[in-house]
Protein backbone atom coordinates (compact mmCIF):
# COMPACT_ATOMS: atom_id res chain seq x y z
CA UNK A 1 0.00 0.00 0.00
CA UNK A 2 2.82 2.38 0.81
CA UNK A 3 4.81 1.39 -2.47
CA UNK A 4 1.53 2.27 -4.53
CA UNK A 5 1.41 5.66 -2.66
CA UNK A 6 5.10 6.94 -3.40
CA UNK A 7 4.41 5.86 -6.86
CA UNK A 8 1.56 8.16 -7.35
CA UNK A 9 3.52 10.73 -5.51
CA UNK A 10 6.13 10.49 -7.80
CA UNK A 11 3.81 10.82 -10.54
CA UNK A 12 2.27 13.91 -8.91
CA UNK A 13 5.56 16.28 -9.29
CA UNK A 14 5.58 16.26 -13.19
CA UNK A 15 1.87 16.60 -13.60
CA UNK A 16 1.86 19.24 -11.02
CA UNK A 17 5.03 21.03 -12.99
CA UNK A 18 2.96 20.64 -16.10
CA UNK A 19 0.26 21.85 -14.68
CA UNK A 20 1.55 24.87 -13.01
CA UNK A 21 2.95 26.31 -16.89
CA UNK A 22 -0.22 25.09 -18.36
CA UNK A 23 -2.12 27.28 -15.76
CA UNK A 24 0.57 30.09 -16.23
CA UNK A 25 -0.90 29.97 -19.98
CA UNK A 26 -4.16 29.89 -18.78
CA UNK A 27 -3.81 33.42 -17.15
CA UNK A 28 -2.34 34.95 -20.56
CA UNK A 29 1.57 34.33 -20.66
CA UNK A 30 1.18 33.73 -24.31
CA UNK A 31 -1.39 36.63 -25.08
CA UNK A 32 1.45 39.55 -25.72
CA UNK A 33 3.60 37.65 -28.06
CA UNK A 34 0.50 35.96 -29.84
CA UNK A 35 -1.27 39.33 -30.53
CA UNK A 36 1.81 40.86 -31.57
CA UNK A 37 2.33 38.16 -34.10
CA UNK A 38 -1.12 38.37 -35.74
CA UNK A 39 -0.58 42.42 -35.64
CA UNK A 40 2.06 41.98 -37.68
CA UNK A 41 0.44 38.98 -39.77
CA UNK A 42 -2.43 41.81 -40.68
CA UNK A 43 0.32 44.62 -41.41
CA UNK A 44 1.88 42.41 -43.74
CA UNK A 45 -2.20 42.14 -45.38
CA UNK A 46 -2.33 45.63 -45.50
CA UNK A 47 1.23 46.27 -46.96
CA UNK A 48 0.27 43.19 -49.53
CA UNK A 49 -3.41 44.79 -50.69
CA UNK A 50 -1.52 48.18 -51.20
CA UNK A 51 1.11 46.62 -53.58
CA UNK A 52 -1.29 45.22 -54.90
CA UNK A 53 -3.11 48.66 -55.64
CA UNK A 54 0.26 50.07 -56.95
CA UNK A 55 0.84 46.83 -59.21
CA UNK A 56 -2.54 48.16 -61.25
CA UNK A 57 -1.20 51.62 -62.10
CA UNK A 58 0.45 51.46 -64.49
CA UNK A 59 -1.62 49.38 -66.83
CA UNK A 60 -4.40 51.80 -65.87
CA UNK A 61 -2.27 54.52 -66.88
CA UNK A 62 -1.45 53.01 -69.69
CA UNK A 63 -4.86 52.65 -70.65
CA UNK A 64 -6.01 56.28 -69.96
CA UNK A 65 -3.17 57.40 -71.77
CA UNK A 66 -4.32 56.08 -75.11
CA UNK A 67 -7.57 57.88 -75.04
CA UNK A 68 -6.99 60.83 -73.01
CA UNK A 69 -2.95 61.94 -73.14
CA UNK A 70 -4.20 65.58 -72.95
CA UNK A 71 -4.70 64.94 -69.17
CA UNK A 72 -1.36 64.93 -68.73
CA UNK A 73 -1.24 66.61 -65.34
CA UNK A 74 -3.57 64.33 -63.79
CA UNK A 75 -1.99 61.33 -65.17
CA UNK A 76 1.63 62.63 -63.91
CA UNK A 77 0.03 63.26 -60.35
CA UNK A 78 -0.51 59.56 -60.04
CA UNK A 79 2.86 58.33 -61.75
CA UNK A 80 4.44 60.43 -59.54
CA UNK A 81 1.99 59.40 -56.30
CA UNK A 82 2.73 55.77 -57.31
CA UNK A 83 6.44 56.67 -57.35
CA UNK A 84 6.44 58.13 -53.75
CA UNK A 85 4.52 55.32 -52.40
CA UNK A 86 6.63 52.37 -53.71
CA UNK A 87 9.65 54.67 -52.48
CA UNK A 88 8.37 55.08 -49.56
CA UNK A 89 7.45 51.35 -49.00
CA UNK A 90 10.59 50.30 -49.96
CA UNK A 91 12.04 52.46 -47.15
CA UNK A 92 10.35 50.76 -44.30
CA UNK A 93 11.92 50.70 -41.37
CA UNK A 94 11.38 47.08 -39.90
CA UNK A 95 9.64 48.51 -36.71
CA UNK A 96 7.15 50.81 -38.39
CA UNK A 97 4.28 49.50 -36.67
CA UNK A 98 6.20 50.98 -33.48
CA UNK A 99 7.75 53.94 -35.18
CA UNK A 100 5.25 56.92 -35.34
CA UNK A 101 6.96 59.22 -37.95
CA UNK A 102 7.58 56.23 -40.24
CA UNK A 103 3.32 54.96 -39.73
CA UNK A 104 2.45 58.64 -40.66
CA UNK A 105 4.81 58.85 -43.74
CA UNK A 106 3.31 55.25 -44.95
CA UNK A 107 0.23 56.76 -44.11
CA UNK A 108 0.37 60.28 -46.01
CA UNK A 109 2.06 58.54 -48.54
CA UNK A 110 -0.46 56.05 -49.47
CA UNK A 111 -3.45 58.74 -49.17
CA UNK A 112 -1.67 61.09 -52.00
CA UNK A 113 -2.16 57.96 -54.19
CA UNK A 114 -5.42 57.58 -52.96
CA UNK A 115 -6.55 61.33 -53.91
CA UNK A 116 -4.41 61.51 -57.83
CA UNK A 117 -6.15 57.56 -58.66
CA UNK A 118 -9.65 59.56 -57.25
CA UNK A 119 -8.79 62.84 -59.64
CA UNK A 120 -8.13 60.69 -62.42
CA UNK A 121 -11.03 58.11 -62.39
CA UNK A 122 -12.93 61.36 -62.21
CA UNK A 123 -11.35 62.91 -65.35
CA UNK A 124 -11.89 59.61 -66.84
CA UNK A 125 -15.68 59.95 -66.46
CA UNK A 126 -15.19 62.95 -69.51
CA UNK A 127 -14.13 60.39 -72.29
CA UNK A 128 -17.18 58.39 -73.70
CA UNK A 129 -14.74 55.45 -75.50
CA UNK A 130 -12.31 55.18 -72.16
CA UNK A 131 -15.57 54.51 -70.26
CA UNK A 132 -16.49 51.93 -72.87
CA UNK A 133 -13.21 50.45 -73.11
CA UNK A 134 -13.04 46.91 -71.85
CA UNK A 135 -9.82 46.83 -70.43
CA UNK A 136 -10.41 50.34 -68.80
CA UNK A 137 -13.81 48.38 -66.82
CA UNK A 138 -11.81 45.48 -65.82
CA UNK A 139 -8.80 47.70 -64.78
CA UNK A 140 -11.69 49.90 -62.62
CA UNK A 141 -13.15 47.15 -60.59
CA UNK A 142 -9.88 45.52 -59.63
CA UNK A 143 -9.60 49.03 -58.31
CA UNK A 144 -12.28 49.34 -56.68
CA UNK A 145 -11.97 45.67 -55.66
CA UNK A 146 -8.72 46.09 -54.30
CA UNK A 147 -9.53 49.40 -52.82
CA UNK A 148 -12.37 47.39 -50.98
CA UNK A 149 -9.87 44.84 -49.86
CA UNK A 150 -7.47 47.61 -48.34
CA UNK A 151 -10.06 48.79 -46.32
CA UNK A 152 -10.77 45.29 -45.10
CA UNK A 153 -7.05 45.04 -44.33
CA UNK A 154 -6.71 48.58 -42.46
CA UNK A 155 -9.68 47.29 -40.19
CA UNK A 156 -8.82 44.36 -38.96
CA UNK A 157 -5.10 45.39 -38.81
CA UNK A 158 -7.00 47.95 -36.68
CA UNK A 159 -8.23 45.67 -34.75
CA UNK A 160 -5.72 43.59 -33.54
CA UNK A 161 -3.89 46.05 -32.84
CA UNK A 162 -6.55 47.48 -30.52
CA UNK A 163 -6.85 43.91 -28.83
CA UNK A 164 -2.70 44.45 -28.48
CA UNK A 165 -2.71 47.60 -27.39
CA UNK A 166 -5.54 46.49 -24.74
CA UNK A 167 -3.63 43.68 -23.34
CA UNK A 168 -0.23 45.48 -22.58
CA UNK A 169 -2.31 48.09 -20.64
CA UNK A 170 -4.49 46.07 -19.00
CA UNK A 171 -4.81 43.48 -16.56
CA UNK A 172 -3.56 41.03 -16.21
CA UNK A 173 -1.54 41.35 -19.14
CA UNK A 174 -0.45 44.79 -17.75
CA UNK A 175 2.03 41.97 -15.33
CA UNK A 176 3.70 40.53 -18.35
CA UNK A 177 4.50 43.54 -20.43
CA UNK A 178 6.44 44.77 -17.43
CA UNK A 179 8.09 41.78 -16.49
CA UNK A 180 8.46 39.27 -19.25
CA UNK A 181 7.88 41.91 -22.23
CA UNK A 182 9.34 45.04 -21.00
CA UNK A 183 10.72 45.64 -25.05
CA UNK A 184 7.06 45.36 -26.64
CA UNK A 185 5.44 48.79 -27.40
CA UNK A 186 2.27 49.56 -28.27
CA UNK A 187 1.75 50.09 -31.96
CA UNK A 188 0.44 52.76 -34.41
CA UNK A 189 -3.03 52.41 -36.06
CA UNK A 190 -4.40 54.08 -38.78
CA UNK A 191 -5.75 57.56 -38.03
CA UNK A 192 -9.66 57.81 -38.14
CA UNK A 193 -9.05 60.94 -40.44
CA UNK A 194 -7.60 59.22 -43.64
CA UNK A 195 -10.21 56.37 -42.83
CA UNK A 196 -13.15 58.49 -43.68
CA UNK A 197 -11.63 59.17 -47.08
CA UNK A 198 -13.48 57.23 -49.59
CA UNK A 199 -12.07 55.37 -52.23
CA UNK A 200 -12.84 56.19 -55.55
CA UNK A 201 -16.74 56.13 -56.22
CA UNK A 202 -17.19 55.70 -60.02
CA UNK A 203 -20.70 55.55 -61.60
CA UNK A 204 -21.76 54.17 -64.94
CA UNK B 1 -20.82 64.08 -20.81
CA UNK B 2 -23.39 62.08 -23.58
CA UNK B 3 -22.75 64.99 -25.63
CA UNK B 4 -19.13 64.64 -25.88
CA UNK B 5 -19.41 61.29 -26.12
CA UNK B 6 -21.76 61.12 -29.10
CA UNK B 7 -19.64 62.03 -32.21
CA UNK B 8 -16.85 59.46 -31.59
CA UNK B 9 -20.11 56.77 -31.17
CA UNK B 10 -20.42 56.52 -34.86
CA UNK B 11 -23.56 54.90 -36.49
CA UNK B 12 -26.49 53.53 -34.42
CA UNK B 13 -26.18 50.07 -33.39
CA UNK B 14 -27.48 48.17 -30.98
CA UNK B 15 -24.09 47.19 -29.14
CA UNK B 16 -23.18 51.08 -28.95
CA UNK B 17 -26.74 52.21 -27.55
CA UNK B 18 -26.59 49.36 -24.84
CA UNK B 19 -23.62 50.42 -23.55
CA UNK B 20 -24.26 53.84 -23.27
CA UNK B 21 -27.48 52.69 -21.55
CA UNK B 22 -25.19 51.39 -19.28
CA UNK B 23 -22.37 54.17 -19.20
CA UNK B 24 -25.36 56.33 -17.98
CA UNK B 25 -26.63 54.08 -15.54
CA UNK B 26 -23.83 53.64 -13.94
CA UNK B 27 -22.79 56.80 -13.69
CA UNK B 28 -26.16 58.05 -12.11
CA UNK B 29 -25.25 55.02 -9.56
CA UNK B 30 -21.83 57.15 -9.08
CA UNK B 31 -23.12 60.17 -7.63
CA UNK B 32 -24.36 62.25 -10.86
CA UNK B 33 -23.31 65.99 -11.49
CA UNK B 34 -20.57 66.11 -9.08
CA UNK B 35 -18.29 63.74 -10.50
CA UNK B 36 -19.03 64.47 -13.73
CA UNK B 37 -15.73 65.89 -15.01
CA UNK B 38 -13.69 62.89 -13.58
CA UNK B 39 -15.53 60.44 -15.08
CA UNK B 40 -15.97 62.03 -18.61
CA UNK B 41 -12.81 60.85 -20.38
CA UNK B 42 -13.00 56.92 -18.91
CA UNK B 43 -17.12 57.19 -20.27
CA UNK B 44 -15.72 58.49 -23.76
CA UNK B 45 -12.82 55.41 -23.71
CA UNK B 46 -15.43 52.36 -23.06
CA UNK B 47 -17.64 53.71 -25.54
CA UNK B 48 -15.19 54.28 -28.38
CA UNK B 49 -13.72 50.43 -27.11
CA UNK B 50 -17.60 49.34 -27.17
CA UNK B 51 -18.16 50.47 -30.79
CA UNK B 52 -14.83 49.84 -32.63
CA UNK B 53 -15.06 46.44 -33.03
CA UNK B 54 -17.54 45.62 -36.01
CA UNK B 55 -20.47 43.84 -34.21
CA UNK B 56 -22.76 46.80 -35.03
CA UNK B 57 -24.61 45.51 -37.76
CA UNK B 58 -28.04 43.01 -36.92
CA UNK B 59 -27.25 39.86 -39.53
CA UNK B 60 -30.15 37.80 -41.31
CA UNK B 61 -30.02 34.45 -39.79
CA UNK B 62 -29.15 31.90 -42.05
CA UNK B 63 -31.96 30.14 -42.64
CA UNK B 64 -30.97 28.67 -45.73
CA UNK B 65 -29.02 28.42 -49.01
CA UNK B 66 -31.81 31.62 -49.50
CA UNK B 67 -32.25 33.99 -47.43
CA UNK B 68 -35.18 36.28 -48.47
CA UNK B 69 -35.11 38.77 -45.88
CA UNK B 70 -36.74 42.00 -48.52
CA UNK B 71 -39.32 39.16 -50.27
CA UNK B 72 -39.05 39.82 -52.99
CA UNK B 73 -38.32 36.38 -54.48
CA UNK B 74 -41.80 33.90 -55.10
CA UNK B 75 -41.43 30.62 -53.10
CA UNK B 76 -41.04 28.78 -56.72
CA UNK B 77 -37.77 31.19 -57.18
CA UNK B 78 -37.12 30.07 -53.86
CA UNK B 79 -36.81 26.57 -54.50
CA UNK B 80 -35.16 26.30 -57.66
CA UNK B 81 -32.68 28.81 -56.78
CA UNK B 82 -31.82 26.67 -52.98
CA UNK B 83 -31.83 23.21 -55.40
CA UNK B 84 -29.26 25.04 -57.47
CA UNK B 85 -26.97 26.24 -55.03
CA UNK B 86 -27.14 22.38 -53.31
CA UNK B 87 -26.29 21.22 -56.80
CA UNK B 88 -22.81 23.50 -56.92
CA UNK B 89 -22.14 22.48 -52.95
CA UNK B 90 -22.61 18.52 -53.73
CA UNK B 91 -20.03 19.07 -57.12
CA UNK B 92 -17.40 21.52 -56.15
CA UNK B 93 -17.82 22.30 -52.44
CA UNK B 94 -18.23 26.00 -52.84
CA UNK B 95 -21.06 27.93 -50.87
CA UNK B 96 -23.03 30.32 -52.73
CA UNK B 97 -25.57 31.96 -50.65
CA UNK B 98 -28.20 34.59 -51.96
CA UNK B 99 -29.19 37.40 -49.71
CA UNK B 100 -31.65 39.86 -50.20
CA UNK B 101 -31.95 42.98 -47.30
CA UNK B 102 -34.40 45.13 -46.08
CA UNK B 103 -31.92 47.40 -45.06
CA UNK B 104 -28.00 48.10 -44.65
CA UNK B 105 -28.17 49.99 -41.87
CA UNK B 106 -26.60 52.86 -42.38
CA UNK B 107 -23.80 50.91 -43.80
CA UNK B 108 -22.16 50.31 -47.13
CA UNK B 109 -22.91 46.77 -49.08
CA UNK B 110 -19.25 45.69 -49.42
CA UNK B 111 -19.04 46.08 -45.28
CA UNK B 112 -22.13 44.68 -45.02
CA UNK B 113 -20.81 41.78 -47.16
CA UNK B 114 -17.72 41.39 -45.21
CA UNK B 115 -19.64 41.09 -42.28
CA UNK B 116 -22.06 38.80 -43.13
CA UNK B 117 -19.32 36.51 -44.77
CA UNK B 118 -17.54 36.30 -41.46
CA UNK B 119 -19.56 36.11 -39.51
CA UNK B 120 -21.67 33.53 -40.97
CA UNK B 121 -19.08 31.53 -42.25
CA UNK B 122 -19.74 30.99 -45.80
CA UNK B 123 -17.55 28.20 -47.55
CA UNK B 124 -15.55 25.48 -46.30
CA UNK B 125 -12.89 26.01 -43.80
CA UNK B 126 -9.87 26.26 -45.41
CA UNK B 127 -10.43 26.83 -48.45
CA UNK B 128 -12.61 29.88 -47.98
CA UNK B 129 -14.34 28.84 -51.53
CA UNK B 130 -17.95 30.86 -50.04
CA UNK B 131 -19.95 33.44 -52.45
CA UNK B 132 -22.60 35.96 -51.59
CA UNK B 133 -25.03 37.32 -53.46
CA UNK B 134 -26.10 40.06 -51.97
CA UNK B 135 -29.80 42.21 -53.14
CA UNK B 136 -30.76 45.48 -51.32
CA UNK B 137 -33.55 46.29 -52.83
CA UNK B 138 -34.15 49.65 -50.92
CA UNK B 139 -31.07 51.42 -51.47
CA UNK B 140 -30.86 49.77 -54.81
CA UNK B 141 -27.50 47.87 -54.30
CA UNK B 142 -26.23 44.57 -55.42
CA UNK B 143 -22.48 42.67 -54.73
CA UNK B 144 -21.22 39.97 -55.37
CA UNK B 145 -18.66 38.75 -52.41
CA UNK B 146 -15.90 36.44 -52.81
CA UNK B 147 -14.20 34.47 -49.98
CA UNK B 148 -10.34 34.20 -50.12
CA UNK B 149 -10.23 31.33 -52.05
CA UNK B 150 -12.09 31.74 -54.65
CA UNK B 151 -10.76 35.43 -55.31
CA UNK B 152 -8.28 33.86 -58.10
CA UNK B 153 -11.28 32.49 -60.25
CA UNK B 154 -14.30 34.38 -59.60
CA UNK B 155 -12.43 37.99 -59.69
CA UNK B 156 -13.54 41.12 -59.39
CA UNK B 157 -13.60 42.01 -63.41
CA UNK B 158 -15.90 38.79 -63.44
CA UNK B 159 -17.91 40.12 -60.74
CA UNK B 160 -18.41 43.18 -62.37
CA UNK B 161 -19.54 42.11 -65.76
CA UNK B 162 -21.93 39.49 -64.30
CA UNK B 163 -23.32 42.23 -62.64
CA UNK B 164 -23.59 44.76 -65.25
CA UNK B 165 -24.13 42.36 -67.97
CA UNK B 166 -26.40 39.51 -66.03
CA UNK B 167 -28.21 41.16 -63.18
CA UNK B 168 -28.36 45.09 -63.53
CA UNK B 169 -30.10 44.85 -66.94
CA UNK B 170 -32.91 42.83 -65.67
CA UNK B 171 -33.35 44.45 -62.10
CA UNK B 172 -33.68 48.01 -64.10
CA UNK B 173 -36.46 46.36 -65.93
CA UNK B 174 -38.37 45.28 -62.73
CA UNK B 175 -37.36 41.75 -62.98
CA UNK B 176 -35.68 41.31 -59.68
CA UNK B 177 -36.30 37.26 -59.35
CA UNK B 178 -34.78 36.94 -63.26
CA UNK B 179 -31.83 39.15 -62.24
CA UNK B 180 -30.86 36.98 -59.63
CA UNK B 181 -31.65 33.55 -60.89
CA UNK B 182 -29.58 34.54 -64.04
CA UNK B 183 -26.98 36.09 -62.10
CA UNK B 184 -26.56 32.97 -60.10
CA UNK B 185 -26.30 31.06 -63.27
CA UNK B 186 -23.47 32.73 -64.35
CA UNK B 187 -21.65 32.50 -60.97
CA UNK B 188 -21.89 28.69 -61.28
CA UNK B 189 -21.00 28.87 -64.45
CA UNK B 190 -17.44 30.33 -63.96
CA UNK B 191 -17.10 28.74 -60.62
CA UNK B 192 -17.49 25.53 -62.28
CA UNK B 193 -16.06 26.82 -65.61
CA UNK B 194 -12.96 26.06 -67.30
CA UNK B 195 -10.01 23.23 -66.43
CA UNK B 196 -7.63 25.83 -66.14
CA UNK B 197 -9.17 27.62 -64.10
CA UNK B 198 -9.49 24.61 -61.89
CA UNK B 199 -6.27 23.98 -61.52
CA UNK B 200 -5.13 27.70 -60.40
CA UNK B 201 -7.79 26.88 -57.69
CA UNK B 202 -5.15 24.19 -56.40
CA UNK B 203 -3.39 26.89 -54.41
CA UNK B 204 -6.14 28.06 -52.14
CA UNK B 205 -5.52 30.54 -49.66
CA UNK B 206 -4.45 29.18 -46.06
CA UNK B 207 -6.59 30.71 -43.11
CA UNK B 208 -5.35 33.05 -41.28
CA UNK B 209 -3.71 31.86 -37.54
CA UNK B 210 -7.02 31.19 -35.27
CA UNK B 211 -7.46 32.96 -31.96
CA UNK B 212 -8.11 30.09 -29.80
CA UNK B 213 -4.82 29.51 -28.43
CA UNK B 214 -5.64 31.22 -24.80
CA UNK B 215 -8.95 29.32 -24.83
CA UNK B 216 -7.03 26.13 -25.70
CA UNK B 217 -4.93 26.48 -22.98
CA UNK B 218 -7.30 27.37 -20.43
CA UNK B 219 -9.19 24.00 -21.20
CA UNK B 220 -5.79 22.04 -21.08
CA UNK B 221 -4.79 23.95 -17.70
CA UNK B 222 -8.33 22.67 -16.88
CA UNK B 223 -7.82 19.31 -17.57
CA UNK B 224 -4.30 18.89 -16.07
CA UNK B 225 -6.16 20.61 -12.89
CA UNK B 226 -8.68 17.82 -12.93
CA UNK B 227 -5.77 15.14 -13.39
CA UNK B 228 -3.87 16.84 -10.16
CA UNK B 229 -7.32 16.75 -8.29
CA UNK B 230 -8.07 13.11 -9.24
CA UNK B 231 -4.75 12.20 -7.90
CA UNK B 232 -4.94 13.81 -4.59
CA UNK B 233 -8.42 12.61 -4.12
CA UNK B 234 -7.88 9.17 -5.43
CA UNK B 235 -5.67 8.51 -2.45
CA UNK B 236 -9.41 7.98 -1.06
CA UNK B 237 -11.09 4.72 -2.73
CA UNK B 238 -13.78 6.39 -3.15
CA UNK B 239 -13.38 6.81 -6.77
CA UNK B 240 -12.81 9.96 -9.28
CA UNK B 241 -15.30 12.02 -9.04
CA UNK B 242 -17.19 12.26 -13.13
CA UNK B 243 -17.78 16.18 -13.46
CA UNK B 244 -18.70 16.82 -16.80
CA UNK B 245 -17.24 20.14 -18.52
CA UNK B 246 -17.84 21.63 -21.68
CA UNK B 247 -20.28 23.80 -22.91
CA UNK B 248 -23.41 23.16 -24.65
CA UNK B 249 -23.31 24.07 -28.53
CA UNK B 250 -27.25 26.34 -27.91
CA UNK B 251 -27.46 27.44 -31.54
CA UNK B 252 -25.50 31.43 -32.63
CA UNK B 253 -25.63 33.57 -30.56
CA UNK B 254 -26.45 36.72 -31.99
CA UNK B 255 -24.51 39.54 -31.33
CA UNK B 256 -21.07 37.60 -29.88
CA UNK B 257 -17.87 37.22 -31.60
CA UNK B 258 -18.01 34.85 -34.50
CA UNK B 259 -15.34 32.45 -33.00
CA UNK B 260 -16.81 31.54 -30.12
CA UNK B 261 -18.84 28.63 -31.56
CA UNK B 262 -16.88 26.05 -33.10
CA UNK B 263 -19.15 25.25 -36.28
CA UNK B 264 -22.05 27.29 -36.93
CA UNK B 265 -25.28 25.11 -35.83
CA UNK B 266 -28.36 26.59 -37.20
CA UNK B 267 -31.50 25.85 -36.81
CA UNK B 268 -33.87 24.51 -39.62
CA UNK B 269 -32.71 24.27 -43.71
CA UNK B 270 -30.23 21.78 -42.99
CA UNK B 271 -27.55 24.46 -43.40
CA UNK B 272 -24.93 25.75 -42.08
CA UNK B 273 -22.04 27.99 -43.24
CA UNK B 274 -18.13 25.81 -43.41
CA UNK B 275 -16.09 28.14 -41.80
CA UNK B 276 -14.50 30.04 -44.43
CA UNK B 277 -13.32 33.61 -44.96
CA UNK B 278 -13.65 36.47 -46.34
CA UNK B 279 -11.22 39.45 -47.15
CA UNK B 280 -13.06 42.09 -49.40
CA UNK B 281 -12.93 40.51 -52.76
CA UNK B 282 -16.05 40.72 -55.25
CA UNK B 283 -17.45 43.83 -56.84
CA UNK B 284 -20.41 46.18 -56.41
CA UNK B 285 -23.17 47.68 -58.45
CA UNK B 286 -26.37 49.86 -57.94
CA UNK B 287 -29.20 49.91 -60.47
Amino acid sequence: MSNTSSVWRAACIPVLVAGLGLLLAGCGVNNIPSYEESAKAQWSQVLNQYQRRADLIPNLVETVKGYAAQERQVLEEVINARARATQVQLQIPPDIVNNPEAFKRFQDAQAQLTGALGRLLAVSERYPDLKSNQNFLALQSQLEGTENRIAVARRDYIEVVRQYNTELRTFPGVIWASTLYRSNKPMETFTVAEDVTRPPQVKF
Amino acid sequence: MSAACEPEAGPPSAFGARSLQLAREAWERGGGRRRRASLAPFFCAFLLLAVLPAFALVLPALSGRVVDEANILDQAARTALTQKLADLEAKTTDQLVVVTLRSLQGTSIEDFGVELGRRRRIGQQGKNNGVLLIVAPSERKVRIEVGYGLEGTLTDAVSKLIIENAIIPRFRANDVPGGVARGVDDIISVLTGDAEEWKQRAAKRPDPTPLWGPIINLILALVVFGLIFIFIVGAMPSGPNNRRRGRSGSGWPSGSSWWTGSSGGFSGGGFSGGGGSFGGGGSSGSW
